[in-house]
């Protein structure tokens, strides 16, 4: 079983009509055990931005880390949030650091950026950026998180159908993964407010 | 009348006593081997080839009216989730149950085949095959192809006339009488609840609760466990399944979500 695989994940994020949404299950497992069910995938940078690390829990939380240290310390100097964008290259920067070491994350980043403009990428654990103008996944129902986005995603949702669509493709897609799942957590965010919620799910 | 030996017999000297129909069903059913210089090595990959469906939680127990048997549904291949709605545990005839683990085809296949080995008994002897003389006949097929990469893991619980009965046997050749099992993944979880909760003197009510409860606490923290959790009792007019509850709609009933209470809500700030 692949070291990604190690503690199961799913990871979602979408585009809407100047908002953007993004998505995790709760699982934290060791292989085929559950361990938790609460557990946080996806973290706040600033108001417009956040980040959802897949793969290794261990290095997602170490990662996320070091991530909030830099960004702390370039709120200091440039006294502004971060830019979508710029933050992407940051990761990709600190992820290419451990090229030959890496860590066993796959990131999903989402953010408002310039005139409230949503921004999505994803990447490999060792920074090769990849946007997209849609949806993004990762984690081990990326599969069928794939399929499930693909036929459920209409390009310039508002806020409320944007939610219902990640969170019915998040949840139909871990029901078809033995390691992710056991609830889902969706955070909406629109240029004035960010709706988080979380949902209930099969819990098996 | 003839007694039945063809359990004890070893498959390549069996030679076809009696009429056509019972010498197709009661002759062990044979497989060509593979013609290999290495044949352990070409198993060995072959099992790797057709890893099976494997991940399950099953359970059997015996008080004192009777077999409570009960099982997951979920059917996995590595992590992906390749069915939700398996039958694992098989219905050998109106007073004999199986359980299914380890490999989904060659689980269905020895207890459709042992199903055969029973009915013809049955017509042989005019009357039942206890549950001992089934488990035995399986566990007998079993070990004839040990080595050779069949998985199976299943409990034969049942009703005869020395009352209830259960069995543990695997395609390990191991055959082991006994109150109360677990077999698959999810086993430990359901051992950890079976064990808390059971008393030999359970009413059918309360044993049909412990099983349920059992499987479910196992598909909740095993990840290749889940679906609908089935539970079947064996009394003495022969088995009846009880439940079939969905896992999803179960654990809400087990454990209602209780709405959060707003701790303080967010107000306008006044003054300066």
């Amino acid at each position: 079983m692949s070291i990604f695989e190690y503690n199961g994940s799913a990871l979602v994020a979408m585009v809407g009509k100047n908002c953007f949404a993004i998505a995790s299950d709760r699982r934290l497992g060791v292989q085929l055990q559950t361990i938790a069910t609460d557990f946080q995938r996806i973290s706040k940078i600033h108001d417009k931005l956040f980040i959802g690390l897949s793969g290794l829990a261990t290095d997602a939380q170490t990662l996320y880390q070091r991530l909030v240290f830099r960004h702390k310390l370039y709120q200091l100097r440039e006294e502004r949030d971060m830019k979508p964008e710029t933050f992407a290259s940051l990761v990709s920067a600190l992820l290419y650091e451990k090229r030959f070491g890496p860590y066993f994350c796959q990131p999903v980043i989402a953010g408002l950026g310039d005139e409230d403009k949503p921004f999505i990428c994803t990447m490999d654990s060792i920074g090769a950026k990849e946007l997209a103008k849609d949806f993004v996944v990762a984690g081990t129902a990326s599969e069928s998180l794939y399929g499930a986005c693909e036929s459920m995603f209409k390009p310039d949702m508002e806020p409320e159908e944007l939610f219902e669509t990640i969170s019915q493709a998040l949840l139909s897609s871990v029901d078809r993964d033995c390691l992710s799942g056991w609830g889902g957590h969706v955070y909406v965010v629109t240029p004035t407010e960010v709706k988080e919620r979380i949902l209930k799910g099969r819990m098996d | 009348m003839k007694l039945d030996t063809s359990g004890l017999e070893s498959f390549s000297t069996l030679t076809a006593p009696g009429d056509g129909v019972v010498v197709e069903f009661s002759a062990p059913p044979s497989f060509q081997l593979p013609n290999s210089n290495d044949f352990d090595g070409f198993v060995k990959e072959a099992i790797q080839m057709v890893k099976p469906a494997k991940g399950t939680t099953t359970l059997a127990f015996i008080f004192k009216d009777g077999v409570i048997v009960a099982a997951d549904s979920r059917a996995s291949m590595g992590g992906y989730i390749s069915s939700q709605s398996v039958k694992k545990i098989i219905e050998i005839n109106p007073y004999m149950l199986g359980t299914m683990a380890g490999g989904a085809a060659d689980c269905q296949f020895w207890h459709r085949n042992l199903g055969i080995k029973c009915r013809l008994h049955e017509l042989a002897n005019k009357r039942r095959i206890s549950v001992t003389g089934a488990s035995k006949l399986l566990a007998n097929i079993l070990y004839s192809y040990r080595g050779m990469g069949l998985s199976v893991g299943t409990m034969i619980a049942g009703w005869d006339e020395t009352g209830p009965s259960l069995y543990y046997v695997d395609s390990e050749g191991g055959r082991l009488k006994g109150t109360r099992f677990s077999v698959g993944s999810g086993s430990p979880y359901a051992y950890g609840v079976l064990d808390n909760g059971y008393r030999y003197d359970l009413s059918v009510e309360e044993a049909v609760e412990l099983g349920r409860r059992a499987i479910y606490h196992a598909t909740f923290r095993d990840g290749a466990s889940g679906g609908v959790v089935s539970v079947y009792h064996v009394g003495p007019e022969g088995w009846k399944k009880w439940t079939g509850d969905d896992v999803g709609d179960l654990h809400y009933q087990y454990y209602p979500v209780v709405p959060s209470t707003v701790e303080q809500e967010m107000a306008e700030a006044t003054g300066a």
